[in-house]
């Protein structure tokens, strides 16, 4: 049954299931992992109207709901009409964020919002662990946000942590800590995208963790995981979850520009289908795209062929084979059964396509003068 | 979609074939080419809807006097015990309930 299912999903869907849209390139953070290597605005970010445009099209096509992040969606100075124009046409909102502008005043504004969730960003269980990724004092800024939200009575907002070789001891440290918040715990995994193309080698956990945390999450069907960590189905019992690849066909990004790409965890010139600004618009792209066309198309195995758990893991994750210069159609680089790590040791050096510089913001020198 | 998706073989309380139900008003249907996707803007959740004629059964459970009087009206009789089976299973995530005058009626019952 829910092999059939994953047959239908993968000839792709009317309308996304999980639409991510980043409102903006900027942010107030320098994340050493950071997706979409952000920092600076793109001057070409979506007007304001442009994206109630598109809440209308997303209300139109019944997208349910739409996960907001960036950069730092909330910098931007429309960011709550945003929210609240989404609300109205009927897409609930979930929203990421470092919490840096999660004031009281603002947590009680969103306390009284409904149809929103709200998840804010930490990759470490102590300040050392989590600033060490995300930037000095940026673990006070994400528990300060909590407090607040907590004491606005926000309900069971949402914890969401990059699993990384340093944190993936902290399960249980990060459990606690949801707990006493009252608050759900997100785990999800850490792509070679963005600036996580430059860190990943060091911070991706070892096989031994991965093995530790498929049995940690399958001990906790209450932890949400966003599907990230289906490439561990391969171990046993499937996680729970589509367990499959959605890149086009049940997901997709929005950037900040508009322009659409096949999953948050491909911002690449070969995953872009098109752009919100052209005729025909999202739906356009999501419906008719080649890209996507291509996508829903039956896929080989490839050199997984032979693995006797391709049913569960589906050979894994799109992004990480393509920014760690595998094919697309064999292992995935963290693959349990060692295969990925046999795969890479084959990758010439300088042969993984290269991100870009995306947004970064420009490395500040040091100053001379005084 | 961990924690969202309903997990296919959730435990289910079992439907009242007397009752009637309707679809809970947070819930929104999306026809889809395998039946139809609902969401549910209260638990967040989701869930497939495996085929069209289940999707309409759901949608239009609250214009029969009773669940059987709905699988009576559109489904052939072999299936009637696979969908209640999965109207049981939607009741348990709060997709479907029974209507709120089926409510008044068993508080007056008592
Ligand atoms: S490419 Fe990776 S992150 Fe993107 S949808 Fe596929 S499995 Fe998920
Ligand atoms: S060989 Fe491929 S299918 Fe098998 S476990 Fe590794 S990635 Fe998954």
């Amino acid at each position: 049954m829910a092999n059939a299912l994953t047959t239908e999903l993968k000839l792709g869907l009317d309308a996304p299931i999980c639409l991510t849209w980043e409102l903006t390139y900027g942010c107030n953070l320098a994340c050493i992992h950071c997706l979409s290597s952000s920092g600076r605005r793109d001057p070409n970010e979506l007007s304001t109207a442009e994206v109630m445009a598109v809440v209308d099209e997303l209300h139109e096509m019944k997208v349910f709901y739409v996960n907001i992040g960036g950069g730092e969606p909330t910098i931007r100075a429309d960011f709550y009409d945003v929210v609240d124009y989404c609300i109205e046409r009927g897409v609930g909102v979930k929203f990421s964020t470092n919490g840096s502008t999660i004031t009281p005043a603002r947590a009680a504004r969103l306390a009284a919002t409904d149809y929103l969730d709200i998840q804010i960003s930490l990759d470490g269980a102590d300040a050392a662990t989590n600033d060490a990724v995300r930037g000095d004092g940026s673990y006070a800024t994400a528990r300060r946000a909590m407090d607040h939200l907590a004491a606005a009575d926000f309900g069971p907002f949402k914890i969401s942590v990059v699993v990384t070789r340093e944190n993936a001891a902290q399960l249980d440290e990060f459990e606690a800590l949801a707990a006493s918040y009252g608050a759900q715990l997100r785990l999800t995994r850490l792509r070679p995208s963005g600036r996580g193309a430059d860190t990943w080698d060091r911070l991706h956990p070892t096989n031994d963790q991965q093995v530790a945390l498929y049995h940690w999450l399958l001990d906790r069907p209450g932890v949400l995981t966003g599907d990230s960590f289906f490439h561990l189905s391969a171990l046993g019992q499937p996680l729970e979850g589509l367990n499959l690849c959605g890149a086009g066909r049940v997901v997709c990004l929005i950037d900040p520009v508009g322009d659409v790409y096949a999953c948050p965890f491909v911002l690449h010139d070969t995953f872009k289908a098109g752009s919100v600004r052209n005729p025909g618009g999202f739906a356009q792209v999501w419906r008719n795209s080649s890209l996507f066309t291509s996508l829903r198309e039956p896929t080989s195995a490839g050199a997984c062929a032979s693995c006797g758990s391709y049913d569960a893991c589906q050979g894994g994750c799109m992004a990480a084979k393509f920014f760690t210069g595998l094919p697309l159609d064999g292992p995935d680089p963290e693959c349990v059964k060692g295969h990925g790590e046999a795969a890479l040791a084959g990758v010439a050096a300088g042969a993984a396509p290269s991100p870009g510089p995306g947004h970064s913001a420009p490395v500040r020198l040091l100053s001379r003068r005084r | 979609m961990r924690g969202v998706l309903i997990p296919p073989g959730t435990a289910a309380g079992e439907v009242r074939g007397d009752l009637r139900y309707r679809m809970d008003p947070q819930v929104a249907l999306r026809p889809e080419r395998f039946g139809a996707l609902a969401y549910h803007y209260g638990n967040r959740r989701l869930n497939f809807l495996r085929s069209p004629l289940l999707a309409t059964v759901v949608e239009t459970l609250d214009e029969y006097p009773s669940l059987q009087a709905s699988l009576d009206a559109l489904v052939p009789a072999a299936q009637h015990d696979t969908y209640r089976r999965a109207l049981s299973a939607l009741a348990t995530s709060q997709f479907i309930q029974p209507s709120p005058e089926e409510d008044r009626g068993q508080r007056t019952d008592d």
